[in-house]
């Protein structure tokens, strides 16, 4: 019993340790392939990254590329793909920065009626895929790939069109400022008060708490509740989740409302804790990288936890690169790499366990 | 004749567990040589050891009267030992020439020798009757003609000792045909033919010998024309067959389920796919349904369950149930064993303790209101383990790591865990060993004296006209007759479902 359970350890082990390694080797070939030593860029990017100030950018960056991750984790489970995270996320940023600032209303119920509306938002602009996949039976990936070159378009039309003000002497154009009962409260004081040291700039995005809740509740919902179990029932065998009484077209609307309704609420770390406004530098391609996020973490609130993780502090660490003359572009082969042979390792070791479980039956039969 | 093969006391253990214990097998040249035994007798390993793929602990193998020690498959090769797969290992994109010397290209210089290639396949092609295009892509031709692919590779490599695991598994009846034909060709050319399977109707139409394992041994070697069917599979399963009965009449006044009229029309608006199908079932009765697959038998179970849209109406313990959807049907005690468990009832992937769940996420044990209770599932689900003989070594199996039998007796238990009134069983044996299938007819035979009403739909007309107590024949999405199995024999439902009678 014990050897198997060691056993075990090193078959849960086998490919994270594999990607990595793997991982490794590819980033290596590509530094090298700029004639640099991968050695010395690992140190650079390990002593940038590990600094309190570059680690809180890190947790940052992960905050939105998390939540989204779940929103495509919702989809995935149910056997959907929502590759419109990006088009949802952008339209709820910008519609709940122009509504929000449209009136005052006290602290925590601004921030909650902003919610609701890049909730609302995201959710009907993802509905759109629902109502044709039910109605039309169109692939969901064909209509939320358009709907996201759409939804890009749109944004960036109503935002130069309508919500944008123009600043005198900018050239940035923004929407007007939310008032600050809709700000979300920074993190670093709270945490100073616990005790951590004081860091120059510093900033921890209070959307963090969010995203930790979130997570919470998607671990919840999908292992521990009916609903959860017909949307991975209709990923997983979706011809016997009908059979056992799932409907399956309710299961696909639900689905990709309520992923569109959290992609939505990914693009509020920026709107509501840093810039307070939609602006022109709204980060783009979160949603795409969320897919990443979502594939490497295999759609598990854990796994997606670390993915999310992982990236941001990548693409945080990354930045020094720079400094050593090797193009910061390197992280996203490195990211790509990851994602492959995490892939390829995990579906590897899932036939070698079926395997392995074939066999444990042949035992128990004989025995 | 002489042996071409012989097994002395072959002995293979795995951790844990024998294999193969004391097998024991001759195979003369000229012959088809049947291996026959359950699932997880031990017949795979057999021909694995035969083909040098495993290695016996101990025991001896004869080829042409001297002994052999075979590390790898090549060394078999060598020997003229020639395997055709269960699942063929053919490359789509080449054509069947290609395919037949992949591997052992005739070459000329460095060059391969397509010519004297297709000289000998054609040759061969015609001395056992193989008939097959040299030229057309693999990915053309059906499962029937790809196994001659299998074949003509086989006896390319030079074997004269054939070894063919489960080879009728993925074919049509014509294709089996044609199947024997060639088997009984490359007999006529003095090759030894092993075949194993578990179809014993197939086995005795074609061998000539038979050895039969269970449990790792060797119980009997036989001659092909001195056994019945039924007598095989005694020896197979090593006690008395388990029969299709049931015992008097359990039949109750209440009627459990009710049937007006009930069509499927189609959205072309041709014939229907069910048409105007009325019948009362009694709690405490079977209704068997006998037809040619695809006469509207699956139909009539979906329309039951809700599954599909119908005209007409169907009662359910007396209130009409047409406006409810599946998932309230289920809830209401009917329960289902569809046709195509993996399909159908199974995520194959996720853990046996989450199929517990399929179809019963609304309500106790494994549910609390709206939330999942874990342990309680998986309490259940050993439970269901224990009572129905499901072999596997617990619920975090994934179901796929199951056999057919025992994914098959875990559903049977899984519905008749809500205890439900009424029950839409689709084959309910189909695939499974002989042993699951007795337990099987017990189980049903029980919930039938307790009053649940049962609509059987089977291929297995002996099953049918055992189990039911009234059979309904469907032709053409219609009930066409009414039989009293009493007095009906297999031959005569036969002819009904063909509408012969």
């Amino acid at each position: 019993m014990k050897r198997l359970s060691i056993q075990k350890i090193a078959l849960a082990l086998a490919a994270p340790v594999a990607a990595a390694i793997v991982s490794l080797v590819v980033s290596s070939v590509a530094v090298l392939a700029s004639h640099k030593s991968p050695m010395l860029a690992y140190k650079t990017m390990w002593e940038f990254g590990t600094q309190g100030g570059s680690l809180m950018e890190a947790l940052n960056s992960a905050t939105p590329y998390y939540i989204a991750a779940i929103a495509i984790a919702v989809t995935f489970q149910a056997g959907l793909f929502n590759i419109g995270v990006e088009g949802q996320l952008r339209l709820g940023a910008l519609f709940s920065a122009y509504i929000g600032a449209m009136f005052t209303l006290p602290p925590v119920l601004h921030v909650l009626a902003v919610f609701i509306v890049a909730m609302t938002i995201g959710g009907i602009w993802a509905s759109i895929a629902a109502y044709l996949k039910v109605k039309r039976g169109v692939n969901e990936v064909i209509s939320t790939i358009m709907l996201n070159s759409l939804a890009v378009g749109m944004t960036s039309f109503l935002f130069a069109k309508y919500f944008a003000v123009i600043t005198e002497g900018s050239n940035n154009m923004t929407t007007k400022e939310l008032p600050t009962t809709a700000w979300f409260p920074d993190l670093v004081p709270l945490l100073t008060k616990l005790g951590l040291p004081e860091i120059q700039g510093a900033s921890v995005n209070g959307m963090l708490v969010i995203a930790i809740a979130l997570g919470f509740i998607f671990w919840f919902v999908v292992n521990r509740t009916r609903f959860g179990f017909e949307l991975r029932a209709s990923g997983a065998n979706p011809i016997a989740a009908r059979v056992s009484g799932v409907n399956s077209k309710k299961m696909t609307v639900v689905a990709l409302v309520i992923s569109g309704a959290i992609a939505g609420l990914s693009g509020l770390p920026a709107v509501l804790g840093e810039t307070h406004a939609y602006n022109m530098g709204f980060r783009s391609g979160i949603g795409f990288s969320a897919i990443a996020v979502a594939l490497l973490g295999r759609n598990s609130a854990g796994g997606m936890a670390f993915s999310a993780l992982l990236f941001g502090f990548l693409e945080v660490s990354s930045r020094a690169l720079e400094l050593i003359d090797i193009a910061p572009e390197t992280y996203v082969i490195m990211q790509g790499s990851i994602l492959l042979s995490s892939v390829i390792a995990y579906e590897v070791v899932r036939r070698f366990k079926l395997t392995l479980q074939s066999k444990e039956l042949a035992k128990a039969v004989s025995a | 004749m002489s042996v071409a093969v012989e097994l002395r006391h072959i002995t293979k253990r795995f951790p844990g567990v024998v294999a193969n214990k004391d097998v024991s097998m001759k195979v003369e040249t000229g012959t088809v040589h049947a291996l026959v035994g359950e699932n997880g007798a031990g017949k795979s390993t057999v021909m694995k050891i035969l083909y040098g793929m495993q290695h016996p602990d101990s025991g001896e193998i004869l080829v042409n009267g001297t002994t052999v020690n075979l590390k790898n498959p090549n060394d078999a090769i060598e020997l003229g030992i020639g395997m055709v797969h269960q699942h063929f290992m053919l490359a789509d994109n080449f054509t069947v020439l290609e395919n037949i010397i992949l591997g052992a290209e005739p070459k000329h210089g460095v060059t391969i020798d397509f010519k004297a290639a297709r000289d000998k396949v054609m040759e061969m092609s015609k001395a056992y009757g193989l008939d097959i295009d040299p030229d057309i892509l693999v990915e053309e031709l059906g499962v029937g003609q790809r196994q001659r692919v299998e074949i003509l590779k086989v006896l390319f490599r030079g074997a004269n000792i054939l070894i063919f695991d489960e080879p009728t598994a993925v074919l049509v009846p014509q294709e089996v045909d044609d199947l024997f034909g060639a088997l009984q060709g490359l007999r006529a050319k003095g090759m030894a033919v092993i075949f194993i399977s578990h179809k014993l109707d197939e086995v005795l139409r074609v061998a000539d010998e038979v050895t039969v394992v269970r449990a790792g041994e060797t119980v009997a070697e036989v001659k092909a024309k001195d056994v019945t069917p039924r007598q095989l599979a005694e020896l197979m399963v090593g006690s008395e067959l388990p029969q299709p009965t049931t015992h008097g009449n359990t039949r109750r006044p209440e009627v459990t389920l009710a049937l007006k009229d009930v069509s499927i029309p189609t959205a072309t608006g041709s014939r229907d796919l069910i048409s105007h199908i009325s019948f009362n079932l009694h709690a405490g009765e079977v209704v068997g349904i006998a037809g040619v697959e695809g006469n509207g038998q699956a139909e009539l179970i979906e329309a039951i369950m809700g599954l599909r849209d119908y005209t007409g109406s169907i009662e359910f313990l007396g209130s009409s149930i047409d406006h409810l959807t599946v998932a309230h049907r289920h809830d209401l005690g009917i329960g289902l064993i569809p046709e195509d468990r993996q399909r159908q009832a199974l995520m194959m992937n996720s853990p046996l303790w989450e199929n517990r769940i399929l179809g019963h996420q609304r309500g106790k044990p494994v549910m609390h209101g709206a939330i999942l209770d874990k342990k309680a599932t998986i309490a259940d689900t050993k439970r269901i383990m224990q009572e129905f003989d499901v072999r596997a070594p617990g619920p975090m199996t994934a179901a796929a790591a199951l056999s057919g039998g025992n994914q098959q007796k875990f559903i049977v238990g899984r519905e008749m865990s809500k205890a439900p009134a009424l029950l839409l069983a689709s084959h309910p044996t189909r695939g499974v060993d002989v042993g699951a299938q007795g337990a099987i007819w017990e189980v049903l035979r029980e919930a039938r004296s307790k009053g649940m009403a049962i609509v059987l739909i089977s291929a297995d007309l002996e099953e049918l006209i055992g189990m039911s107590d009234r059979l309904l024949v469907m032709l053409r999405g219609a009930i066409t007759a009414e039989l009293d199995p009493q007095k009906t024999t297999p031959e005569q439902l036969g002819s009904a479902m063909t509408g012969a009678a």
